[in-house]
């Protein structure tokens, strides 16, 4: 069972919903460490002053900011401090959106919130933001430091999931996809056929990390001493153009579909 | 602390790293493409320094040697309980997947609505690469038109990746998703039993939500209060002469830094403008930041692996930035 990371409370307004965080997500990857290779030893990460060489033990190392003209300001530790914020437990709701509002590249990470205490009033928000198809935005202070989030209902629970800042976050019209001539109309309409083709339901369970599962089988056959066959490499053959490729493509993707 | 709040190193790690270039296909259709992150580090993250100023390097260090470690020569370790190390070299990693650490194969495609922010990771910008300009345009409107997204997975970096690619305002972008296996469930997360819940209380935080209703986001409502502050603090500073030092020059910082200290950072937009436009190799100012010595020896590997140099994985990293120059 996943365990709690902090406390707080949800204000909504006057009202108030103790809640537990804790994380959505599950960390499963193969966790490697560096060695060093002539003497297969773990590396150890140290920070050096690149004028003389030398390492800078934690204590003496100091903070600093780079301006864009090639200054650096050092910030001494009072200084810092001054700018965490002030503790507190409130999850301040700011906003009330619709569910679609919120585009995926602002997402950071999931986490559950669990009741703290009585439970009703939490199934009771989590069931009227699920009435109104809308999120909050979230905004709390967590180990001195600053989140923000949104607040959405999910089988009946509240999840909570931390959001970037705006200036991390590039807006999609201030770009420009490529240009070029007209799209032949036949290319195209095949492009759309083929896409339509290959179209069915997300079923996220269906995908696995076949990666990690074949880098712990590596893992635990160098570590019994086997040897280890690779996968020989592939290439596939490429059709010549892009229409005769997208010909080929269609057929292929209907002659799946009718046998399916 | 139990657990990590939020993994901002990798975050920030992957924001300087070389991008991962390689292939979308659908169908017999391939699109070169090259990833690059979509969105921006945080504005003031602060850097690590001696006491006399001196950005500080992070070195990999050898504790046996107390010294560095030469060459940057190390190999991929994985520990085992008894405390013992099982060695992995880049190349038998890479030999794990040969085709999904060059391949984005749509072999699906989904309504955009059921995509889940659960599961949203990191979003990169899909550029086409010199020449891919036409079936890249094309593969845009088909699913434009169609409101679709691709799904497919794939291997960057040691990891195995799904991946959602969506079509929008003409360019591609890849949002790499958490396999369903690494979301908890509210059983896994140890929720309680959902309860019956009371009209009146729904109505009650029903009404609650009247006063904060907005039809959009606001993106000034979640601005970087933080990194403005430190800022704030900062051209104070600035405008007494405060603890102001200069900053080294370029060649005082060979070698890896902290993150964000690098000047491999490249302007996001203007890269993005301009691969659009041409597509293709970087410019020659983008090289001239990124001289080869100055890269770490995985970016360099990264970069010999997309050259197809051969006995990369025994090469130090002189010898990589002497294979990998000629071509360069």
């Amino acid at each position: 069972m996943a365990s709690t990371i902090w406390k707080g409370v949800i204000r909504l307004g006057e009202q108030a919903v103790p809640v537990k965080l804790r994380s959505a997500v599950s960390d499963r990857s193969i966790r490697f460490r560096l060695l060093d290779e002539p003497d297969g030893a773990p590396v150890e990460q140290r920070m050096v002053n690149p004028r003389t060489g030398k390492v800078v033990p934690g204590e003496k190392i100091r903070r600093g900011f780079e301006t864009e003209s090639g200054e650096i300001v050092m910030l001494d530790e009072g200084e810092l401090e001054k700018l965490e914020p002030a503790d507190s437990r409130d999850i301040e709701i700011i906003r009330v959106v619709p569910k679609e509002a919120i585009d995926h590249r602002w997402y950071v990470r999931p986490y559950w919130l669990a009741p703290d205490g009585d439970s009703s009033d939490y199934f009771a928000l989590a069931r009227a933001l699920e009435k109104k198809e809308r999120e909050g935005v979230a905004r709390w202070t967590m180990r001195k430091k600053e989140y923000q989030g949104a607040l959405h209902a999910r089988d009946g629970y509240l999840m909570l999931i931390t959001l970037r800042h705006a200036s991390e976050v590039v807006s999609a019209a201030e770009l420009e996809g490529p240009s070029g001539r007209e799209l032949e109309p036949r290319e195209r309409k095949m492009a759309e056929q083929l896409v339509e083709a290959l179209s069915g339901d997300f079923e996220p369970e269906r995908y696995e990390d076949e990666y990690r599962k074949r880098v712990a089988e590596l893992i635990e056959a160098k570590a019994s001493g086997k040897r280890i066959r690779l996968e020989p490499k592939r290439e596939r053959r490429r059709p010549a153009s892009l229409a005769s490729a997208l010909e080929q493509s269609l057929e292929h993707a209907r002659k799946e579909r009718s046998v399916a | 602390m139990p657990e990590p709040v939020e993994d901002q190193s990798a975050e920030e790690q992957s924001a300087r790293r070389t991008f991962w270039s390689g292939t979308i296909t659908f169908g017999l259709v391939s699109v070169p493409v090259e990833m690059l992150p979509a969105n921006r580090p945080r504005r003031a993250s602060l850097r690590m320094l001696a006491p006399d100023g001196a950005p500080l390097k992070r070195e990999y260090w050898s504790p046996r040697a107390d010294g560095p470690v030469e060459n940057e020569q190390t190999v991929h370790g994985y520990e085992l309980e008894d405390g013992r190390f099982v060695e992995v070299s880049d190349e038998e990693l890479e030999e794990l997947a040969p085709r999904k650490t060059r391949e984005i194969d749509l072999r699906l495609f989904v309504d955009r609505e059921e995509l889940d922010p659960v599961f949203f990771e990191r979003a990169y910008f899909l550029a086409p690469s010199k020449g891919a300009i036409k079936p890249y345009r094309l593969l845009v409107a088909a699913m434009e038109s169609t409101r679709k997204a691709g799904i497919a997975t794939f291997v960057m970096r040691e990891r195995e990746y799904l991946v959602a690619i969506i079509a929008e305002n003409g360019l591609l972008r890849g949002e790499t998703m958490r396999f369903a296996d690494e979301i908890r469930s509210p059983e896994d997360a140890g929720l309680p039993k959902r309860t019956k819940v009371e009209k009146k209380a729904v109505q009650r935080f029903s009404r609650a939500m009247e006063d904060l209703v907005a039809e959009e986001l606001d993106p000034d409502e979640l601005q970087d209060r933080r990194s403005r502050q430190i800022e704030k603090l900062v051209r104070s500073k600035l405008a007494a002469g405060r603890d102001v030092v200069a900053a080294p020059p370029e060649e005082e910082r060979v070698g890896r830094g902290e993150p964000g200290s690098d000047r491999v950072v490249i302007d996001l937009m203007e890269e993005l403008r301009r691969r659009m436009k041409g597509g293709g190799a970087a410019s020659g100012k983008h090289r001239a930041a990124t001289e080869l010595e100055s890269r770490s020896k995985r970016e360099l590997y990264d970069l010999a692996k997309d050259l197809d140099i051969e006995g990369r994985s025994k090469m130090t990293k002189q010898e990589l930035v002497r294979a990998i120059r000629p071509s360069a």
